[in-house]
């Protein structure tokens, strides 16, 4: 394995350390700059294996509440976003729905599952 | 047809802050009546899909839904009043002094009529628009502010743009620079006028760094075309004193421009009861106690301030309902 260097700003809190993690031959990483363990935890992973969070929305057939919020309910691989999204935004959602409510599994096996973070009142009447 | 109503405190807004204040007010017994103008409470929180809420209040990642759910759960149990679809349009000082105000609000049923010991303003604030940033050229469709264009994709479901140019990279700026990247429109660059980003350093990685959105400081758009929807920006380097660089002007092929170029408080409300309100900041006159200038009229959230996180406006409201109590309690408005 190359020797690697990167900066990289942390995204687990709003502090926003300012890093440099650096990777040898061994696989061996080097964090500086991070705060907290946390910060060198997100350091490690973005030199192994970069994964984000993802929130969107999904359509649905409430003319009221034309579209849902939801997330994943673990992160995925940071090149797997864009996938995810499509098969995302292929779903429809008939309500009611409650905050929490698991609408998709293992998305794409990620094992990630698609979660609805608001309530969708009620069912539209046809 | 309406009836009188009496409450200790009145909070006008629905928000995470207008929902803290109404809580900790109730909490310390008073008789609380919350009013909001939109159908549903939550306040902007409705639209900040994004995640990233809470980590200081409840060490959790929470998306703004789910941050406001909480407040919205506990704020329902507690059988706290409110009163949805319905905006304050008066509000008037009783002739005895200390003796508390009449708020008229205009609902589904009509003008209603409110007599209150305190208020509290969670009013939140409003976004700076094109005409307040002084950008030449024509006003055609496609300018739009960050916080509409979160409110099409985020709450209807509509695509504002499909090639786009962020003025300012204030931090509803960045997440909608991911947001509309995500949903397949192109973001062509985020420019700031001044020389460092002004929304969050983790919004910048985690919003335009991850996905090779360029960020370009000292930069401003110039001027607008197109007639009836943009057609494209001009943008231009500025140097030190923020003015635009002769010869460096660039055309942008375009067709929307978001704006992300700060937030002001909202007062107007206020202002009719005779608070003072600074007109640069827009920020009302508070003592420490989040009380105004004006006795028995409080403000907390963004209409005090425009806060970096809502952990802080949700304290913040809790600080003004507390406030708001104790003055009732000293000028013998509640027993």
């Amino acid at each position: 394995m190359d020797r690697r260097e990167k900066e990289m700003i942390c995204i687990v809190c709003p502090n926003g350390c300012r890093m440099t993690a650096q990777i040898d031959e061994q696989a061996n990483i080097e964090v500086t700059g991070n705060k907290c363990v946390r910060g060198k935890e997100f350091a490690m992973r973005e030199m192994t294996n970069p994964v984000r969070g993802l929130s969107t929305t999904v359509r649905t057939d409430s003319p009221e509440l034309p579209v849902l919020p939801v997330r994943l309910s673990a992160e995925i691989p940071k090149a797997r976003i864009f996938d995810v999204m499509k098969e995302i935004n292929n779903i429809r959602v008939t309500g009611p729905v409650k905050q929490g409510t698991v609408l998709a599994r293992n998305l794409l096996g990620t094992g990630a599952d698609l979660v609805a973070t608001a309530d969708m009142p009620h069912q539209t009447e046809k | 047809m309406s009836k009188e109503m009496n409450f200790d405190v009145t909070v006008i807004g629905g928000g995470p802050a207008g929902l803290a204040a109404a809580l900790e007010a109730h909490k310390a017994g008073g008789e609380v009546l919350l009013v909001e103008r939109e159908n549903r409470l939550g306040g902007i929180l409705k639209q900040c899909i994004h995640d990233g809420f809470g980590l200081v209040r409840y060490k959790e990642k929470l998306t703004g839904p789910e941050y406001a759910q909480r407040f919205i759960e506990e704020f329902e149990s507690a059988g706290i009043e409110s009163m949805l679809s319905t905006f304050v349009t008066d509000i008037s000082r009783n002739s005895n002094s200390n003796s508390g105000f009449t708020i008229k609000a205009v609902c589904s049923k009509g003008v209603e009529t409110v007599n209150t010991g305190a208020i509290i303003f969670a009013t939140g604030c409003r976004e700076r628009t094109a005409r307040q940033v002084f950008i030449h050229g024509t006003r055609p469709a496609g300018i739009f502010t960050a916080g509409t264009a979160q409110h099409l994709i985020n709450i209807q479901g509509q695509m504002p743009v499909k090639k786009c140019v962020i003025l300012g990279s204030g931090d509803i700026g960045l997440i909608m620079a991911r947001r509309l990247t995500l949903e397949g429109a192109e973001v062509e660059g985020v420019y700031e006028i001044q020389s460092g980003p002004s929304g969050l350093a983790r919004n910048v990685q985690q919003c335009l760094i991850d996905y090779d959105i360029p960020l370009h400081l000292s930069h401003t758009v110039t001027r607008v075309f197109g007639r009836d929807r943009v057609e494209a920006v001009e943008i231009c380097r500025v140097d030190e004193n923020k003015n635009p660089l002769p010869g460096t002007a660039r055309r942008v092929e375009c067709d929307g421009l978001i704006l992300s170029v700060g937030l002001i408080p909202e007062n107007e409300l206020a202002e009719s009861v005779g608070v003072t309100v600074n007109k640069a900041t827009g920020c009302p006159t508070c003592g420490e106690n989040q009380m105004t200038d004006v006795p028995g009229v409080f403000a907390c959230g963004n209409a005090l301030r425009v806060f970096d996180l809502v952990d802080y406006v949700s304290a913040s409201g809790e600080a003004a309902g507390r406030s708001a109590m104790e003055y009732l309690k000293e000028v013998g408005l509640h027993g």
